[in-house]
């Protein structure tokens, strides 16, 4: 059985993208080590409302780290110390009696703070929007198994399409860069051939939106893949440096 | 007993033979052409697997598609979280697998309260989702020869499921949100993130709009369309605890019940035999391993009770167990199936051994699910390769290593496979509302099998919407685009500005979660894996109870006109309130056992489900008779033309 | 156009020139290691480098190489530091795999900078500008003039001044680490990575950072303790005091 801990929890409340925000300090008490992260704020925030405060705003949904909503930066860490989990995955027995556990928001340009610790991810929507498909309708697909693809290609665009979009890259990122994330993406579309097709126009599209929404520009520091939830690997950064390249090369 | 209407049900299911009528309802069908479809708007509420489908496919399409969810993003809907596999009748196995026979499954798992007609086209469409999704980039697994991967599972003899590893659902929506994202990047679908839909704008009996509430500044704002279809999955929430995610609510569907809209079998609600069990009373929700894992894996429980109660007290350790004192209870009861029994089966049974005093865990409300044999079997590193990402999860939640010691499983609330009633057009009885996916009630019958919700999740919104709401939308072509300063848009915006209004001023004591917890408590104890007469009416006055404590105890901190989130969970809630009634309701009028339905008054003596076929072979569809009065009940009859209706047997 | 105004054009440049100055700093670490066997030796090399138009076009060069890596180090910083949003973390850690250097490449560079700066002062005013500046009619007193090509005695006496000898120690630590991450981050920026190649290509900067660094150092040293073919030159005092 897990033990039962108390701490000092720091949480940036900041009441909208204007406002200025500062830390409130809450007092944790026995808290059940198998309490994952995110029901240790249910609690604090069921005290809240008992005491006819607002609760503290944190976006969430599937709680098995699979959604991405999820976006707390733990004690220095975008989804807290564990690795390869999101914040929803990091339960309380990771900390220790009399711990002081700070949170923050992703900090970054291209996320602006909605409240307290919700911030706007739409950018990495438009990055989407602006190339991470194939050009396809519904419908009058050849069947499934017409191209025969490799299993360790299929692995490996597996690998990056596990990325779940919750921009701990950037928030992990000194230069705020969304290389991780867009690499991702190009990546599972450069490696399958249904993607190759428009791979140039892809990448070129791609970048020019992360760039154009103000993400930082990489420069191979890896804390964003040390801090992915689903370790998707800089070997994609370098896919997608070669892919632009390559296509900017044509031109 | 409830009031029973005499409507007779129309669900415009063609003619002809079974496996024609879909042929020949696309050829027969009207249709809309090009330069008219850029006049019609439609709104799509939800982007799950269903709703990112139907938005894109009716964006591509040239419809003007407006699409709403309440995440930050599209592909955040649930769906994502489905980890198992895609069901489809595509034969790569060459193991005798066909449309029929994926249809007959279907049909078979649902326990015989499912529209053949509708089940039969599920199994046409489910081919070409496969081929739909691989166009797409979607990674399915291969194997080495570059083909498709395929694995089995519950309740059908042949391998016909396709995965991405552990995230099939992540694939498939990052899939389906990729064909919407090129929709929004042609300009043919416009986005609408963190918009929740509180109510749907009636205008002379057609559904016309929808209003909706900007999560993020608090606004209330109308939407008008030609059509709206709602694709925003279950209710499985109500319980509070499921495998749901937490945002996931069934208001959408209610608001719809509320306006008229049909509410069909409300009380099949799936209980996932395999999810780690309920630690303590702070938890948010239930995480589900899935299904997939009970290929490899073997359940069982000790034998001798003073094994139960030494591994409850924590006294004796799994792995001292010799197998001759393990009761492998599935392989028991189900030699033919063993592990791989449907999902209402497994749960059943697992709650059996638990009532037994078997189950395990200090709760004794768990059953082992082992791979030590699978690890003999095969070698860790395979089933590291297999299942490897859950096994990891497990560790993290319960933080024990499954690799050395059994996995400790219990069922949970997962699915509902009731839902709005739609037709064979995926119409409800609102003409313009349309319903998909999780959100309407139609292919599962009373019980789903594994894999088959992403397969009827992307046939709706892929194959089918896209087809038959051109059938509805070819008369809307002379409508010119509606004003939202219609009265009927004013008067609903008006409604719900009150019942917020309303909520906000009840200025009581509770949190929402707490008093949603009392709701998920009363529901799972009495209208739960097992119900009787008795419990499903002692629901009925707790949920009264709890709606009480609703309406004069609450408590919303903060302003409505903003970001609020104990407001959104508040309006939720009295859905889910509302959903309870519904679901003990018809769970009380339903006096038979089937699929996700058990009543206990009703069982074979082997302690299997008693399906009654002459009293109750029909959907039980409840429409809404106004506050706080009992629904009316209307029948649409279920006729098996092409099965014979039988006792489910996964013995032999 | 993209090697300006794309992010990961402007990456391009900064591995291009960067690689590009790696090659110098090898040729350059070759050259130097002359000097401990024989000075007449280094002091041709020296001659043969002197204002020759091959030899200034290469000077140009290099000095564009420098003048666009740390133009563009400014700018990519500047745009960085705009990306990261006006607010900081109260807390932040540094992940087990991220490198020190990977983190501080300006401030490492910045020091590079300076280094080369001094570096000028040291041997390059004293070599090559006033043969150049004779070139172009200028004065330049004779004694300046004679020892143009005798780079082997301003090592010498640099080197056995103990401050600058300290600082170029500082300048060549701080140049190792700039390039432990800058010849791989090179690679992965021109595209020339993947899972199987990183662990190689931190191996070869590695390597290769150890061995140009050690390379200059050998000879900071040498000329410090008067060893080698340097401790045969007679030195008029030490050049800082």
């Amino acid at each position: 059985m897990d033990k039962n801990i108390s701490f000092t929890l720091k949480v940036w409340r900041q009441r909208g993208p204007k406002a200025k925000g500062a830390f409130e300090t809450y007092q944790m008490k026995d808290i059940p080590g198998d309490t994952s992260f995110l029901e240790m704020l249910d609690i604090l925030n069921e005290q809240l409302v008992n005491e006819n405060k607002e609760p503290i705003a944190f976006d969430h949904d599937c709680r098995e780290g699979i959604c991405g909503m999820c976006s707390l930066y733990v004690n220095g860490h975008p989804h807290g110390p564990a690795t390869g989990a999101t914040t929803c995955q990091l339960y309380m027995r990771r900390f220790k009696d009399g711990d002081t556990i700070t949170v923050e928001p992703w900090r970054s340009a291209g996320f602006p703070v909605i409240r307290d610790l919700m911030v706007d991810r739409t950018a990495f929507d438009k990055i989407q929007q602006a190339g991470g498909y194939v050009s396809i309708n519904t419908g009058g697909m050849p069947d499934a198994n017409a191209i025969p693809i490799g299993k360790d290609i299929a692995e490996e665009a597996m690998d990056a399409a596990a990325c779940i979009g919750c921009g701990a890259c950037v928030a992990a990122c000194k230069n705020g860069s969304a290389m991780l994330f867009v690499s991702a993406k190009v990546s599972q579309f450069a490696l399958l051939p249904q993607g190759k097709v428009e791979a140039k126009k892809r990448v070129k599209a791609m970048v020019a939106k992360m760039d154009e929404l103000g993400f930082g520009n990489c420069t191979n520091t890896r804390a964003c893949e040390a801090e992915c939830p689903k370790c998707v690997s800089i070997s994609n950064i370098a896919r997608l440096n070669r892919e632009f390249i390559k296509a900017k090369l044509k031109d | 007993m409830a009031k029973i209407s005499s409507v007779k049900v129309d669900s415009k299911i063609p003619e002809g033979p079974l496996a024609e009528k879909w042929t020949n309802y696309k050829a027969h069908q009207k249709l809309v052409n090009p330069a008219n479809k850029r006049k019609l708007d439609i709104i799509v509420v939800g982007t799950g697997l269903a709703g990112a489908s139907a938005a894109a496919s009716l964006g591509a399409m040239g419809f003007n598609v407006l699409n709403f969810c309440i995440q930050d993003s599209p592909r955040r809907a649930h769906s994502i979280a489905a980890q198992g596999g895609i069901n489809a009748a595509k034969n790569y196995q060459n193991d005798g697998d066909s449309v029929y026979r994926l249809f007959y499954d279907t049909i078979k798992g649902g326990d015989y309260r499912a529209r053949e007609a509708n089940v039969h086209r599920l199994a046409e469409v489910s081919g070409a989702i496969i081929d739909q999704c691989v166009a797409q980039c979607v990674p399915f697994a291969r194997e080495y020869g570059g083909l498709l991967a395929n694995r089995s599972f519950g309740g059908a003899q042949v391998s016909r499921t396709f995965y991405a590893r552990g995230q099939t659902g992540q694939q498939l929506l990052l899939g389906a949100y990729s064909a919407l994202n090129y929709q929004v990047n042609q300009g043919t679908v416009k986005l609408y993130t963190r918009y929740e839909m509180l109510d749907v704008v009636i205008i002379d009996g057609r559904a016309r709009g929808i209003i909706a509430r900007n999560l993020v500044t608090g606004k209330v704002e109308r939407f008008a369309a030609h059509a709206v279809v709602i694709g925003t999955g279950g209710y499985g929430n109500t319980y509070f605890l499921s495998t749901n995610a937490m945002g996931s609510n069934g208001s959408a569907a209610l608001q719809c019940y509320r306006k008229g809209a049909w509410f069909a079998n409300p009380c099949y609600a799936q209980i996932h035999p395999t999810c780690i069990p309920v630690h303590g009373d702070k938890q948010s929700k239930l995480t589900l391993m899935s299904e997939s894992l009970r290929n490899d894996g073997r359940i069982w429980v000790p034998k001798k009770l003073e094994d139960a109660k030494a591994l409850q007290a924590g006294t004796k350790h799994p792995n001292d167990i010799p197998d001759e004192d393990r009761d492998f209870y599935l392989e028991r009861r189900y030699p033919a199936f063993g592990n791989l029994v449907p999902r209402d089966v497994a749960s059943r049974a697992a709650k059996e051994r638990c009532d037994k005093g078997f189950g395990v865990n200090n709760t004794g409300l768990a059953v082992f699910l082992d791979f030590k044999y699978a690890i003999q079997r095969l070698g860790e590193d395979v089933v590291r390769q297999r299942y490897g990402n859950l096994f990891d999860m497990y560790e993290e939640i319960a933080d024990t290593n499954p690799y050395k010691e059994p996995m400790m499983i219990f069922p949970a609330i997962h699915y509902t496979m009731g839902g709005i009633w739609v037709d064979y057009e995926l119409q409800t009885s609102i003409p313009g509302l349309f319903a998909i996916g999780e959100a309407n009630f139609s292919d599962h019958g009373a019980n789903r099998l594994g894999a088959s919700a992403l397969m009827q999740g992307l046939a709706d919104g892929y194959f089918v919407l896209p087809y038959t709401i051109q059938n509805y939308l070819a008369d809307q072509i002379q409508v010119p685009r509606f004003s939202t300063e219609a009265p009927e848009f004013v008067e609903a915006e008006k409604a719900v500005n009150d019942k917020i209004a309303k909520l906000m001023a009840i200025k009581g004591t509770r949190s929402v979660d707490s008093i949603h917890k009392e709701l998920g408590l009363v529901m799972w104890d009495n209208v739960g894996m097992a119900r009787t007469k008795e419990s499903l009416e002692k629901a009925l006055k707790e949920i009264d109870r709890v709606e009480k404590i609703f309406w004069s105890d609450l408590r919303i901190p903060g302003e409505a006109d903003t970001l609020n989130i104990e407001l959104e969970k508040a309006l939720r809630l009295l859905d889910f309130i509302e959903i309870g009634r519904l679901m003990a309701y018809d769970a009380l009028n339903r006096e038979e056992s089937c699929g996700g339905h058990f009543r206990e008054e009703h069982q074979t003596e082997e302690g299997e489900a008693k399906r009654d076929d002459e009293n109750f072979s029909y959907v039980a569809c409840w429409k809404y008779t106004g506050q706080g009065q009992e629904p009316e009940l209307i029948k649409e009859d279920l006729n098996y033309q092409y099965i014979k209706v039988q006792q489910r047997n996964y013995k032999n | 156009m993209w090697l300006s105004n794309s992010s990961v054009g402007r990456k391009v440049v900064m591995s291009v020139t960067g690689a590009a100055l790696v090659l110098f700093l090898l040729f350059h670490m070759s050259m130097n290691l002359v000097a401990i066997i024989s000075t007449d030796g280094y002091n041709a090399i020296c001659e043969f480098l002197g204002a020759n138009w091959y030899a200034l076009v290469g000077t140009a060069g290099l000095a564009a190489l420098v003048v666009v890596h740390f133009v563009y180090a400014f700018i990519l910083t500047l745009q960085n530091r705009k990306a990261r949003g006006s607010q900081r973390y109260a807390v932040s850690e540094r992940p087990k795999n991220v490198t020190w250097a990977s983190q501080n490449m300006l401030v490492l560079g910045i020091i590079v900078i300076l280094g080369i700066a001094l570096h000028l002062f040291n041997f390059w005013a004293k070599m090559q500008l006033p043969e150049v500046l004779h070139m172009m009619g200028m004065h330049v007193d004779a004694v300046t003039m004679e020892n143009v090509a005798n780079g082997s005695y301003y090592i010498a006496s640099t080197f056995s001044c103990p401050v600058y000898a300290a600082l170029y120690v500082v300048w060549l630590a701080a140049l190792w680490f700039h390039l432990t991450h800058g010849i791989w981050s090179a690679m992965q920026t021109l595209g020339a990575n993947n899972n199987v190649w990183i662990c190689r290509w931190k191996a070869i900067s590695n390597v290769l950072a150890t061995i140009i660094i050690l390379g200059f150092l050998v000879v900071v040293v040498a000329g410090y303790f008067g060893l080698g073919a340097l401790g045969k030159i007679t030195l008029a005092g030490a050049a800082c005091c």
